[in-house]
């Protein structure tokens, strides 16, 4: 991402006053071994426990009915299609990069889908069909923004508008439904013997894989590094370009599942499924405190971002508040997931130019 | 180093400076891709150049345009305003519930409601980027949310209806002067005004160099964080404008008015040549871009292919554009670094 108004400026000029802070943190990291991780970017998950801690208890205090089993089911069915397209769009974050297209992704599968099951294919052979759908989509956002070097904030606003309208073209303004009863039970009963929905069941799983790949593999310290300057990334060896393509390969075909599990979550195939679903997913990832400009944040951090989230619009809309005010919310809780972590550097920088102005008479 | 510029050796063939420079000025070539898309269709369908049909082509691009004005100041800064079509709906259903509930208010007093309201919307878009120093994607992201929650609220399922609103205002919806669309008059009145203003005084030329180079920009002694914040106020009032008209247009508004209008300005500014990271391209370019995306709209409805293939080809067309940029950026640094070589030798 480049909105070097804010940030980038590593490379073309002298480090801000957050930026020095930023490498004497680092340097003293490596100087002082392992767990420093805890002490330099734990605050903001320590915030962020302060902030599930307080969903919970407001949900608790405006419902009786909210930390009930049957109440946690549905808000697996509401945060899981999110949490899910959330997991690969935090390594892409992770990277510097963004990617807008991820509910026009799950649209585009759902319609696939169903206009496939409605032109007779056997549904497994048509999800898998969607899948590799997914493969192409992502890939293609993957190869704009690596082999032709495109912004990747300009090439996924356009795939979010091109993947809706392919979904449009494929599907219209009809819909698809009468899926077997089999796959529908997505929407109305919860993995056997728990309470968990099968998207959030399969967040939690592929959470885990994801978190032990971004925090201890080569690949995800790659990512990381990457995100923290891709110059010094590429000098080392890392292959920026091709994991760059991998990950967005990845959103596709996640987003591409999250699609058909949202497919037979509602039991039907429409062409405007999850429409700015987008916001929810960013907010998600932002919230949880990846940085925006990449190669900070932790998989725990957007997992307990999931549980505020849905928990807040859970709790929202126990006490009848309408989709479009709970909008509101998520709006405001994505600006002050960026605003936050700033405003430490903004306030230091203010203080630093008083502190000028007084010894300068 | 002193390099040759006017090289007889490397000057190019005349049809290829013919493109060049077609190239380089997006505005004529987007005019001609205009041009072609109304001749294809006319041939396909001769009633698309009856005067109701380009009256009404003209109408529907005005609101576009006036958006694409204030998205292209923005974006000329490096950096990009999404609340515009939550800010478009939110004042027009103000306006339109002024006009309910005080039935005899002078029309400018209505445009001028609606300009308030989005210069308060561009303030706090202003604000949170400038002192808050995070990249307004997500700012604007967040605020086309909450804009269109605080409109839904206000809204609250009851929409305004055209016996509610003055006739003399709806009138500017449909009027014409000359043929001309009232609509599509004062749109390009504001196409031209801020188009010289753009290019001719210093503020304005200020926010180029701030997309070119913010570092730049700072050292040279811009007031960048005072320019970016006065530019999103500006484009918040014009979107407050573009509400008004839209109302005119619509005659109705609910709680969607605007939905996803965001995405086509930012398509229509980029395919009408403005650079995506910013210091280059002009109003004009992006006005025309605006009629672009609209004729094609119209021309998917005049020759019966569905309107359901209008999003898609709005998206195919951002990424040619953005796809093209880029790789006339890559020839003429090709050029450049040859030339150097030429000069160095």
């Amino acid at each position: 991402m480049a909105f070097p108004e804010t940030k980038g400026t590593e490379t073309s000029a002298g480090p801000t006053a957050a930026e020095v802070a930023d490498q004497e943190r680092v340097l003293a990291a490596n100087t002082a071994g392992h767990g420093w991780r805890w002490q330099s970017l734990g605050r903001w998950e320590v915030a962020l426990v302060g902030f599930v801690i307080a969903t919970i208890l407001y949900g608790a205090a405006e419902s009786h009915y909210f930390l009930s089993g049957a109440n946690f089911f549905d808000f697996g069915l509401n945060i899981g299609p999110i949490a899910l397209m959330a997991l690969p769009l935090t390594f892409i974050v992770m990277t510097g990069e963004i990617d807008l297209s991820v509910a026009s992704t799950l649209g585009l599968a759902s319609s696939l889908l169903g206009y496939l099951f409605e032109h007779g294919w056997p549904l497994p052979v048509a999800i898998v069909t969607v899948l590799v759908m997914g493969v192409i989509t992502g890939s293609f956002n993957g190869i704009l923004v690596t082999r032709l070097g495109l912004p990747s904030l300009a090439v996924t606003i356009g795939t979010l508008t091109l993947y809706r309208g392919i979904a449009e073209i494929i599907l219209g303004s009809s819909s698809v439904t009468g899926f077997p009863n089999a796959y529908d039970t997505v929407g109305t009963h919860p993995i056997p013997h728990t309470q968990f929905t099968w998207t959030l069941g399969i967040f939690l799983v592929l959470a885990i894989v994801f978190g032990v790949v971004l925090h201890a593999t080569p690949l995800g310290r790659s990512m990381v590094a990457i995100g923290l300057n891709k110059e010094t990334a590429f000098f080392s060896g890392i292959r920026v370009k091709r994991i760059k393509l991998l990950l967005y390969t990845l959103s596709g075909v996640i987003c591409a599942a999250a699609g058909v599990l949202w497919t037979f979550q509602y039991a039907t195939s429409r062409y405007d499924a999850g429409t700015g679903l987008e916001l929810d997913v960013v907010t998600v990832v932002l919230f949880g405190g990846i940085s925006i400009f990449g190669g900070r944040g932790t998989i725990v951090g957007v997992m307990m971002a999931v549980c505020v989230l849905g928990g807040i619009q859970s709790a929202l809309t126990l006490i009848n508040v309408s989709a479009q005010a709970q909008e509101v919310v998520t709006g405001c809780l994505l600006i002050v997931s960026v605003v936050l972590p700033n405003s430490g550097a903004t306030i230091g920088q203010l203080r630093a130019r008083w502190a000028r102005r007084a010894g300068v008479p | 180093m002193m390099v040759p510029i006017t090289d007889r050796a490397t000057q190019p063939a005349p049809w290829r400076r013919l493109a060049t420079v077609l190239f380089r000025a997006r505005e004529v070539s987007i005019l001609l891709v205009v041009l072609a898309v109304f001749g294809l269709t006319t041939a396909y369908n001769t009633s698309f150049a009856d005067l109701l049909s380009v009256q009404q082509l003209l109408v529907g691009a005005s609101v576009m345009m006036i958006l694409a004005v204030g998205e292209t100041m923005v974006i000329i800064t490096r950096n990009v305003d999404l609340s515009v079509g939550s800010v478009l709906g939110l004042s027009a259903y103000v306006i339109g519930d002024l006009f309910a509930h005080f039935p005899n208010l002078p029309v400018i007093l209505g445009f001028l409601a609606g300009v308030g309201v989005g210069l308060l919307c561009g303030v706090v878009n202003g604000a949170i980027v400038v002192l808050a120093r995070v990249p307004s994607l997500v700012v604007t992201l967040g605020t086309l949310y909450v804009i269109r929650g605080v409109d839904a609220i206000f809204v609250n399922g009851v929409q305004i209806n055209p016996s509610s609103i003055p006739d003399s205002f709806l009138g500017i919806g449909y009027e014409t002067v000359l043929d001309v669309p009232w609509m599509f008059v004062i749109a390009s009145v504001l196409v031209v005004i801020v188009g010289y203003i753009m290019r001719t005084f210093r503020p304005a030329r200020d926010l180029y160099a701030i997309g070119s180079d913010p570092q730049a920009a700072l050292l040279a002694g811009v007031p960048v964080r005072r320019r970016v914040f006065f530019t999103f106020v500006v484009s918040g009032a014009i979107a407050g404008l573009a509400g008004g008209l839209w109302l005119a247009n619509f005659a109705t508004v609910s709680s969607v008015a605007g939905l996803g209008y965001e995405l086509l300005v930012v398509a229509a500014v980029v395919v009408g040549g403005v650079a995506i990271f910013g210091g280059s391209g002009t109003v004009v370019g992006a006005a025309l871009g605006a009629i672009l995306l609209n004729t094609i709209n119209q021309a998917l409805v005049a020759t019966r292919i569905s309107a359901f293939w209008d999003e898609a080809l709005a998206g195919a067309l951002l990424i040619t554009a953005i796809a093209f940029d880029r790789y006339v950026f890559l020839r003429r640094e090709r050029a450049l670094r040859v030339r150097l070589a030429h000069g160095l030798s």
